[in-house]
């Protein structure tokens, strides 16, 4: 391959109806047309989706690591935050 | 069932069950050598897709036949002449633009027989087809996608793109002609009046090209012969190289 790579897109797939889009990996493509059919092509090989969205991987913005403790260490000792005090119906699959 | 007699029913299903052996085939010659990973999976994708339909049609054509033969017999164990094969598809590889020019010309065809075939009056091929016409929809997709990235490309890829479709153009008539075979298969309403799917394949390869600021080649001699048996040069060696593990351990398993 030449020395100009195709852009990087991230690949995001929904493995049925009422679930979310998932993020599965990332692939290169020329465009996203051409990486919407590379995500059909290498991530819902065996039936893993009924939809995928793809997005220029330059166009997410990520937290930065090193703020991982401003971020999110305060959200460990407020335990009330978390659904662990009911019951879940066993007919409920994905809460 | 059908009222076309075996033999046609036979003859054809070898017709549709080579090309997309062959075809099939032919892309999975690619297999780790593709421009770029993505486009190796798509290209290793639809040689599976084209071995899958191989795998039903000749697995009927035997049972058709009635003497015995598996789809493995039929793939392994018949010589270039017995293939029915058009000619389109046994052509090498050549470069990517030359694959993609080849699968383009076929998969516009393909799109319409197969969306024929799904009104077969042959239940166990109309079920084949139903299956077929998906998967040929998405190559179709595929190879015109990248006729017009690499026609309306570089001046380079655009004189390659253009060169191909030149050289396979002569390939492109048999699809269209018929003869007695066909003529039977069609009288039966087994399969639709190949004549027909000609100006059906223009309607949807003319726009393609333009988009792909391509030129649409001008009709000169069109080679024919590949439904009857008579291939070029290229076909035996390719079934050379298919065939070489079955015939030197026949009826091997894994």
């Amino acid at each position: 391959m030449s020395g100009k790579d195709w852009p990087l897109f991230e690949v995001f797939v929904r493995s049925r109806a009422g679930l979310s889009h998932k993020h599965v990996g990332s692939l290169h493509a020329a465009d996203p047309a051409m990486a919407l059919e590379h995500a059909r092509d290498i991530y819902t090989r065996r039936s893993e989706g009924v939809s995928i969205w793809v997005v220029e991987s330059g166009a997410v913005t990520a937290s930065d690591p090193s703020d991982k403790e401003m971020l999110f260490d305060r959200a460990q000792d407020k335990t009330y935050r978390h659904p662990t005090f009911y019951n879940v119906p066993d007919e409920v699959e994905n809460l | 069932m059908t009222a076309a007699s075996g033999g046609d029913l036979f003859e054809y299903l070898l017709r549709l069950g080579d090309t997309s052996l062959v075809l099939g085939h032919r892309l999975s010659e690619w297999c780790g050598q593709g421009p770029a990973l993505e486009e190796d999976l798509a290209l290793a994708n639809i040689a599976l897709d084209l071995i899958g339909q191989a795998r039903l049609l000749l697995e009927y054509a035997g049972k058709v036949e009635g003497q015995g033969r598996s789809e493995d017999d039929l793939a392994y164990l018949r010589d270039g002449r017995d293939y029915r094969n058009l000619l389109l598809v046994e052509q090498p590889n050549g470069h990517y633009g030359d694959t993609i020019a080849r699968q383009f010309l076929y998969d516009a065809f393909a799109v319409e027989l197969w969306g024929e075939l799904t009104r077969s009056g042959d239940v166990q091929l109309a079920a084949i087809a139903a299956k077929a016409v998906k998967e040929h929809e998405y190559h179709w997709r595929h190879s015109s996608g990248w006729l017009i990235r690499l026609g309306d490309g570089t001046e380079e890829s655009h004189a390659k793109m253009q060169a191909s479709l030149d050289r396979l153009w002569t390939y492109t008539g048999e699809m269209f002609a018929d003869d007695d075979v066909e003529q039977a298969i069609q009288r039966t309403g087994v399969g639709p009046d190949v004549a027909t799917l000609a100006p059906r394949w223009n309607t949807r390869i003319d726009p393609v090209l333009s988009e792909a600021t391509l030129t649409r080649p001008v009709a000169s001699w069109m080679q024919r012969g590949g439904k009857e048996g008579r291939h070029g040069e290229h076909l035996g060696h390719m079934l050379a190289e298919m065939q070489s593990v079955h015939r030197a351990h026949p009826g091997a398993k894994w």
